[in-house]
């Protein structure tokens, strides 16, 4: 595999809710390590895409593909650094690539297939509430992924060391501020070890002051190599991490490029329009 | 007096041995059963649903007495005899799976669909979300409901008396007749359900307690 090929490729991704037509023919590129910011007003439908990468919602047509991963033909899918590579103390699981056609009818296996490769960050950050810390982050990788309990927690300790929340791990989330809850949501959707991390407006539930942690972590993320998908309406972080931004409006991508590119230099008028309101309520 | 203190022994061991084991015995059947209505509820099916429904709908909107007679004196009728107890045991845990089942379906549909997800998202099945992330949650919400729900049961369980079970009313009864002291023996009953139930009152304040420690105040 070739380090441009992409990690995710979305072709066509259609979706209405009964007569909402809500995407409408969605194409996505996501090479390996690299960042793409999903930016657009509300209800532009960036949601339902991360949703749909997911296994959350099921669109109509289209098809999501992600990437082979640790085959014999990619001895480099570690070596690229980033995922695993510095916190893990094993192996990534092989993983072989997988195609999901919405346009015929997608099995649970395959849904579950693609939830194994993807893992989301919410923007209510959705913690567990009656588990503490540490057992939010190692329900998945001990209860679904079956693996061992002691090393499935010396890697969660080690990940939540680096994102300042070590002495956390046995609280439960009501005693974290938002900006704590939302360091726990990514630690636990990078214990999952995915392919693919998506972040659906990771900070904008949180007060404005805790803003700046999260973004820190998601940040080093990026420096790691992390693929990633970001739905935010923060432009400065997206110019900053960003390799490339979609801008998306009523279902369509209306532009797409480089980060410095969409954000100093858009070319649409309706990507005007929205960089401008953002930037002057900020 | 002396009837009171002479009653008192025979009456609590007919607590101890008829209506604290019946209402024991039936609310953990009926909450199974519950649990099961309420999966039934709450499934996708039409089917299921419609199944779930009526059940609840009959047994919400018949009285227990009827339902107690139903089983004791009417099975006989197509050759099924059972005997006090069994009878007064599923007649019982029938009705409070009726009630609990809708307990349960509520305190489910009370957790937030973002847990449903957020179980999906590290890779659950919607069994594996229910059963470690929703019910625990929902355990914490019906536990107020489920309280009362066992409180009115150890009152109900004296209409087991009409289908000649040897518990607490009983027995009260049987010592009325013979004494013909009505007003005595009736509110010494009275007292000592009030008795349990306020036990019952002070464990449920303390389960929810216990239950709190992870939800913000
Ligand atoms: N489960 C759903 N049922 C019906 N409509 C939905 C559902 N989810 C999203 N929508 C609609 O889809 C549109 C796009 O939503 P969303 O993807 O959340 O947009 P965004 O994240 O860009 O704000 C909105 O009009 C929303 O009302
Ligand atoms: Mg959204």
């Amino acid at each position: 595999m070739s380090p441009t090929e992409p990690v995710l490729q979305v072709r066509g991704l259609s979706k209405s809710f009964g007569a909402n037509t809500v995407l409408r023919g969605i194409d996505l590129d996501v090479p390996r390590g690299k960042v793409v910011a999903l930016i657009g007003p509300s209800g532009s439908g960036k949601t339902t895409i991360l949703r749909s990468l997911n296994g959350l919602e099921t669109p109509d047509a289209g098809s999501v593909t992600v990437g082979a991963r640790g085959t014999s033909a990619d001895g480099a899918a570690g070596a690229a650094g980033g995922p695993g590579s510095e916190g893990g103390t094993g192996v990534e699981p092989v993983l072989p690539a997988l195609t999901l056609d919405f346009g015929a009818k997608v099995t649970p296996r395959e849904v579950a297939a693609l939830r194994d490769r993807s893992a989301m960050v919410f923007q209510h950050y959705n913690l567990f509430p009656h588990l503490t810390v540490l057992q939010n982050v190692i329900e998945g990788p001990v209860r679904v992924q079956k693996r061992p309990r002691a090393e499935v927690v010396a890697e969660a300790e080690k990940l939540l060391d680096r994102v300042g929340l070590l002495e956390k791990k046995d609280a439960h989330p009501f005693e974290l501020s938002g900006g704590q809850q939302q360091r726990v949501g990514i630690v636990r959707a990078l214990a999952l070890k995915p392919q693919l991390l998506l972040f659906d407006e990771p900070t904008s539930a949180l007060d404005p002051e805790l803003v700046d942690d999260v973004l820190e972590v998601i940040k080093e993320l990026a420096e790691e190599g992390w693929t990633m998908v970001i739905v935010t309406h923060e432009l400065a972080f997206a110019r900053q991490t960003a390799d490339e931004v979609v801008f998306m409006a009523g279902g369509v991508v209306v532009e797409r490029g480089p980060a410095s590119q969409v954000l100093r230099n858009p070319q649409e008028e309706r990507t005007q329009a929205f960089v401008r309101r953002l930037l002057h309520e900020i | 007096m002396d009837l009171f203190w002479s009653s008192l022994g025979p009456m609590l061991l007919g607590a101890v041995k008829g209506t604290i084991p019946l209402a024991l015995a039936s609310f953990a059947i009926g909450l199974v059963l519950a649990l099961l209505v309420a999966m039934l509820r709450i499934s996708r099916s039409r089917i299921a649903n419609g199944v779930g429904r009526f059940y609840v709908s009959v047994i919400r909107g018949t009285p227990l007495l009827v339902q107690l007679f139903v089983i004791f004196y009417g099975l006989p009728a197509v050759g099924v005899k059972l005997d006090p107890w069994p009878s007064a045991i599923i007649a019982f845990s029938i009705n409070v799976g009726g009630y609990a089942a809708e307990v349960i379906r509520a305190a489910i549909l009370s957790v937030p669909q973002g847990q449903w997800e957020a179980g999906h998202m590290i890779g659950m099945s919607r069994g594996q979300t229910l059963l470690r992330i929703i019910l625990p949650q929902a355990a914490r919400v019906s536990v107020p409901p489920l309280s009362n729900t066992f409180i009115s049961l150890v009152k109900d369980t004296s209409l087991a008396s009409l289908i000649l079970v040897t518990e607490m009313f009983r027995v009260a009864q049987q010592v009325a007749a013979f004494s013909q002291e009505f007003m005595l023996l009736y509110l010494e009953a009275a007292l000592i359900y009030w008795v349990i139930c306020l036990v019952l009152s002070t464990a449920q304040t303390q389960l929810e307690k216990r239950l709190d420690r992870y939800v913000a105040h």
